[in-house]
């Protein structure tokens, strides 16, 4: 749009450092997976893509007035090829590259590919923050250590302090349990029970699941001690979405179904965050995912460290990121940062019903020294991360 | 029956009024309106759909009002409240100021990173300048040569010369900046910073070219850092008295506009947005988004001195001088 007048109002700036080219990529790993068992969360062609092009677009509309060109191409890779998608990107001189994939996958790119600086949108598992976290990763994805705190931080603030732990059988189902406890741990809360789901290869969305499910789940369920929540650790999305009509004892749910820790959702339209939707929706014919969002953020997070250096190399945009001169709006009504000690960006994390926020943690009365955002995740004294030396 | 109708519009005309005061209320999609005497609410009347920035013509008989959702500005006669015509503004128009003399009205589109320049009179589009994005915040310097556009997500005070209709200067400034508001004078310029939390102060040359002097930051004790969100502004005519707005905080603060220190902060409704004077400088209003009111400022004491329930999230405020 109007490219030919774009070029003629190149003005000058003040103080600020020569035009880059800023070449990104972000690539988004496929992996072979069921059926989500909403339809609404099919995977789009486009997922973290769109993100992608609509941080591209705002960082290109801002780099205009400084000459910077910001270009990001999109890679779609297979779990086994992600080291030769990184080493062909790395052969195009492409040094900064955002990774929509799982742990493994992205550790295997930031191994391969030790000089670039990769942006995680998308794996929220713990250990990338901690024992496993590697110098050249920055994490946009919120962890689940800061979604579970998220949780078990308004569950506080509701005293809602007996909760009913309902997990799956899966190895990244016991997991995201595990940090159920741990936050419960942290905050005061009680798990007066855990129980398990099997994972059976269930009928998902057959013609009588449903049939099944309302006969199946509340047994599975039935004679819980008494409790003021349920909490859903199903990473797999095996048997969550069922819970909150299907309890043995009526009681919300909150976790992988119910109330969602998110890093956004297409219903946030506080602090300017209808133009972000608008701009998203207008550009991508659908509604955003938090896959789009992180990967948005971690290219808004590269543009505004552009801007503010005048460099593109990316070890100087590492430095900047992670520096205290670096801040960046993100429609979450504060400004988000980097942790220093891990990579992690620090931010509000919003309570999603799947229609709106019923809330946004950090909650009131969580007090930290340095940020109310450092009450959710790891703390730098907690921190098992050794890669990131101050 | 005509005869009538004519001889009361006569009456009405010639009667003295006093200042009224137009408040946009984004969310019920109306404009309240207050006597400026006894703030006492006369009416509120539809505006079009999600009514933000509002502004007066110089003589004060005509009301503007960005009709965002409408994609368009919808114009009303001051005393009548009727509405005389819609101004083109192109989509999502947000905030807008209007030239000293009344003739063309520069429009911030939101969505579509632009400035619009309307001619109020032949009601035509006059230019499309590409900003940067989310372009929110106007200001137009006193001798109209220059405007000014703040853009949230560039975060950049774009210079927009009048006479050509280009930008002319950038300026970073820091995140999210929503407002900018010049002195009376036209030789010191401020940008408030949304969720960078700061007031870029910049002074300006002959030519109207910026250069950043100061940043004021703001510090209240018992409240977070990041609830100290400044937004709308106004200086006073004299150059003396910044007032900034601070959103979720519930405060404006008074800045020493020489200085840059802020000397006080006044506790007002919640989510305060944006800010007008009354036509002396005796009072300021604020509009109060979550508490639905506006808060009065008696400027000489720089105390709050009471609030009057508006419409729905209350967004923008201005004043049209009375008649004596």
């Amino acid at each position: 749009m109007m490219r030919s007048v774009l070029s003629v109002i190149l003005a000058c700036v003040a103080s600020i450092a020569g035009a880059a080219d800023v070449n990104t990529a972000i690539i988004r790993v496929e992996y072979p997976q069921l059926a989500p068992i909403s339809r609404f969360e099919e995977k789009t062609a486009d997922l973290a893509f769109a993100g992608a092009d609509l941080a591209t677009q705002d960082n290109q509309t801002t780099g205009q007035f400084l000459g910077h060109n910001f270009k990001t191409i999109h890679v779609a890779a297979e779990p086994a090829d992600v080291v030769s998608a990184a080493a062909e990107l790395r052969a195009k001189g492409i040094e900064i590259i955002v990774v929509s994939a799982r742990a493994d996958e992205l550790l295997a790119i930031a191994d391969a590919a030790q000089d670039a600086l990769i942006l995680n949108a998308g794996a929220a598992d713990t250990a990338l923050r901690g024992a496993e976290c590697r110098a050249n990763v920055l994490h946009l994805t919120p962890s689940d250590a800061m979604r579970a705190d998220a949780v078990a931080q308004f569950s506080v603030w509701k005293k809602w302090t007996r909760w009913f732990l309902v997990r799956g059988s899966n190895p990244a189902d016991i997991q995201l349990a595990e940090e159920y406890k741990r936050a419960a741990k942290k905050f005061g809360v009680n798990v007066v029970e855990e129980r398990e789901i099997l994972d059976t290869g269930g009928s998902r969305r057959a013609d009588t699941g449903h049939v099944l499910v309302q006969k199946q789940i509340p047994v599975l369920v039935q004679n819980p001690k008494r409790h003021d929540v349920v909490i859903a650790a199903d990473a797999s999305d095996v048997f969550a979405p069922y819970l909150p009509f299907h309890l043995w004892d009526p009681r919300p749910v909150l976790g992988s179904a119910g109330l969602r820790p998110v890093s956004f959702n297409p219903a946030t339209e506080s602090w300017g965050g209808t133009q972000f939707q608008t701009r998203f929706e207008k550009l991508s014919g659908r509604y955003v995912t938090e896959a789009d969002y992180d990967a948005w953020l971690a290219l808004r997070a590269v543009g505004e460290a552009v801007v503010r250096t005048g460099s593109a190399d990316p070890s100087d945009l590492r430095t900047f990121m992670l520096s205290d001169d670096f801040e960046l709006a993100a429609f979450k009504g504060q400004p988000v940062t980097f942790r220093k000690w891990n990579g992690q960006m620090r931010q509000p994390i919003l309570l999603y019903d799947g229609r709106i926020n019923a809330s946004v943690s950090p909650q009131e009365g969580f007090l930290h020294p340095v940020s109310p955002l450092d009450t959710l995740g790891a703390d730098e004294p907690e921190t098992d991360c050794k890669a990131f030396g101050e | 029956m005509r005869l009538l109708v004519l001889f009361f519009t006569f009456l009405l005309a010639s009667v003295a009024h006093a200042d009224r005061i137009f408040v946009s209320n984004e969310r019920s999609n109306t404009v309240t309106v207050i006597d400026g005497s006894t703030w006492e609410v006369l009416t509120e009347f539809p505006a079009g759909l999600r009514p933000r920035g509002i502004t007066v013509s110089p003589d004060g008989s005509k009301l503007y009002v960005c009709a965002s959702d409408d994609n368009l500005v919808r114009v009303f006669d001051t005393s009548s409240y009727e509405e005389l015509f819609t101004l083109p503004s192109g989509p999502d128009p947000e905030l807008f100021v209007l030239e000293p003399n009344g003739r063309r009205l520069y429009i911030a589109n939101e969505d579509d990173n632009l400035v619009t320049v309307v001619d109020t009179q032949t009601k035509e589009v006059l230019a499309e300048v590409p900003v940067g994005v989310e372009p929110e915040g106007m200001a137009i310097s006193p001798n109209a040569r220059i405007v000014v556009n703040t853009s949230e997500t560039t975060n950049m005070a774009h210079f927009i010369d009048t006479e050509t209709n280009t930008i002319k200067y950038n300026m970073l400034v820091d995140q999210r900046p929503r407002y900018a508001e010049y002195t009376s004078d036209g030789t010191r310029l401020f940008v408030t910073a949304e969720i960078g939390g700061t007031v870029s102060v910049f002074d300006i040359d002959g030519d109207g070219a910026p250069t950043e002097v100061g940043k004021i930051s703001f510090q209240v004790a018992g409240v977070q850092p990041e609830w100290l969100q400044p937004v709308g502004a106004k200086v006073t005519s004299d150059g003396q008295w910044l007032f900034v707005a601070l959103g979720p905080s519930n405060r404006v603060a008074v800045v020493d506009a020489k200085t840059l220190e802020v000397e006080k902060y006044i506790l007002v409704g919640e989510r305060v947005w944006q800010l007008a004077f009354t036509p002396g400088e005796e009072y300021l209003l604020t509009t109060n988004g979550n508490t639905n009111d506006i808060t009065v400022i008696d400027v000489a004491s720089q105390e709050a001195v009471r609030s009057i329930p508006v419409g729905q999230q209350p967004w923008g405020v201005i004043v049209a001088p009375g008649i004596n």
